[in-house]
């Protein structure tokens, strides 16, 4: 992939809590249509990395970068970018008190100022997109997990974003919930989104991203394909880390 | 004077005239209590320093003021530093500012119930925090705060007789006066005390109606995922 193509650029972002450093220098770059999968023991700074993306959490030092625009420091233009790049969450944190549709509108009608017929019109839209129609007029508390994760993707899909970041978005469903949320993303990579995903599913993350990135520490300890990985010596880290999970499945 | 005649040319003229006064006192202290306190909990739970430290010397002094001191230094003591206030001006401010420091505390009570997700989702899609708390936020306090707001209102019915301590002729002032004129003090303070009980009778059913109207299911799988 050419180097225009680049859509996000990370460069050296830092942050501790307290005394704790949760990321030491992390830089990356991401094409395009591009899906990464980020993988590692907890507490290594995986989530943490994707809120510094969005300055959900403030990084204390390094750059992001959307599209060539400076995303970091942008003062109140983070509103915009934040737009641009959806955030899915390991809680769903749909808006309890919103219908469904209601939850994909309220956005695009107070932040993208569209009329109630345009926003309702791609709040249908996207929720087609999901397969759920049909739950429109329900409250999150009548769905199931799996239901309200596919609506908190449809949400995020609705402000056309031109990254989609997912923070663990299956750690809260069982194996059957998580199948119908890993469909959806792994739609969403047919159909060419950018996406950032933070997941314990290696055998998804395998099979769907175009690069791993196993963290440690808060540093990115080995990268690879996922063919890189399957196929090659080497990521001993990795392999091994992968092997822990994999064993008692 | 017999019991009925007194009851419907004494009692009935005096309350009607006295009750006007009473629900006018409430009509504009209740809404402007209600945004003031939205307010004070909003400075007090997202504001910057200042306006923290702000709300909540707000809420200290009003709440810590008895409300009846408060009254005297606004309608007999402001004059003194150079402003007049009317009667009713006097009682209404009193009311609003005592309104909004309790109904400050349920909301911002309410505002620390709701997880922390919803305003990082609200965030995440791109929102400013002002539109955060003023279409997520909010909406979702108030409907947890929303029996303590009711209670407030109660006694604000209530409290409202107060005004009659600074010459306002409501409900309670009027039956003060029939009283002592008539010397008819069980028969008038039962009455009032029925008015009273209708209006706060009136206030719990139409609370019981708005709340379930505003109803929205809560619990279960989504919103009980882990934390």
């Amino acid at each position: 992939m050419t180097d225009n193509s680049c859509i996000l650029r990370i460069e050296n972002l830092c942050k501790s809590f307290g005394n704790t450093k949760v990321l030491c220098g992390i830089s990356f770059t991401v094409n395009k249509g591009e899906t990464k999968a980020f993988i590692g023991p907890s507490g290594t700074g995986k989530s943490t990395l994707l809120r510094c993306i969005n300055q959900i959490t403030v990084p204390d030092s390094g750059s992001v970068f959307l599209d060539g625009e400076e995303v970091t420091r942008s003062g109140t233009r983070i509103n915009y970018f934040r737009q641009k790049m959806g955030m899915v969450f390991q809680n769903f944190n749909l808006f309890d008190h919103l219908t469904v549709q209601k939850n994909v509108e309220i956005a695009l009608l107070k932040v993208r100022g569209m009329t109630p017929a345009e926003a309702k019109e791609k709040a249908l839209f996207e929720l087609r997109r999901v397969g759920l129609e049909d739950k429109a007029d329900c409250y999150p508390a009548e769905l199931s997990g799996g239901q309200a994760q596919r609506v908190s993707i449809a949400r995020a899909l609705a402000m056309d974003p031109d990254v989609m970041l997912f923070d663990e978005p299956t750690s809260a469903l069982d194996p059957e919930l998580t199948r119908e949320v890993l469909e959806v993303i792994r739609m969403l990579a047919r159909q060419g989104m950018t996406m950032l995903i933070v997941t314990h599913e290696m055998r998804f993350a395998l099979s769907v991203a175009n690069e791993v990135i196993f963290m440690e520490n808060g540093t990115i300890a080995e990268r690879g394909t996922p063919g890189d990985i399957l196929n090659n010596p080497g990521y001993d880290r990795m392999k091994k880390f992968i092997g822990k999970i994999e064993e008692y499945r | 004077m017999d019991q009925v005649s007194f009851l419907t040319q004494v009692i009935a003229p005096a309350f009607a005239s006295g009750l006007v006064m009473t629900l006018a006192l409430i009509a504009v202290a209740a809404p402007f209590g209600f945004l003031l306190g939205c307010a004070v909990s909003v400075g007090r739970a997202y504001g910057s320093a200042p306006v923290r430290l702000l709300s909540r010397g707000f809420v200290i002094f009003f709440k810590g003021c008895p409300l009846l001191l408060l009254l005297f230094i606004l309608y007999f003591g402001m004059p003194s530093v150079g402003v007049t206030l009317s009667p009713f001006v006097a009682a209404v401010i009193g009311f609003i500012c005592c309104n909004a420091a309790y109904n400050s505390e349920y909301i911002r009570g309410a505002i620390h119930a709701i997880k922390d997700g919803q305003m990082t989702a609200a965030e995440a899609l791109g929102m400013s925090k002002w539109q955060a708390v003023r279409w997520i936020i909010l909406p979702q306090a108030l409907r947890k705060a929303f029996p303590g707001i009711t209670n407030e209102f109660i006694y604000l019915i209530k409290y409202s007789s107060l005004a009659y301590m600074i010459t306002i002729i409501e409900l309670t002032g009027a039956a003060k006066i029939i009283a002592t004129k008539y010397f008819e003090y069980n028969e008038t303070f039962l009455c009032v005390g029925i008015v009273y009980l209708a209006l706060v009778t009136i206030t719990t059913v139409a609370a019981h109606l708005i709340e379930k109207k505003y109803a929205v299911p809560v619990g279960q799988s989504a919103a009980g995922a882990t934390a």
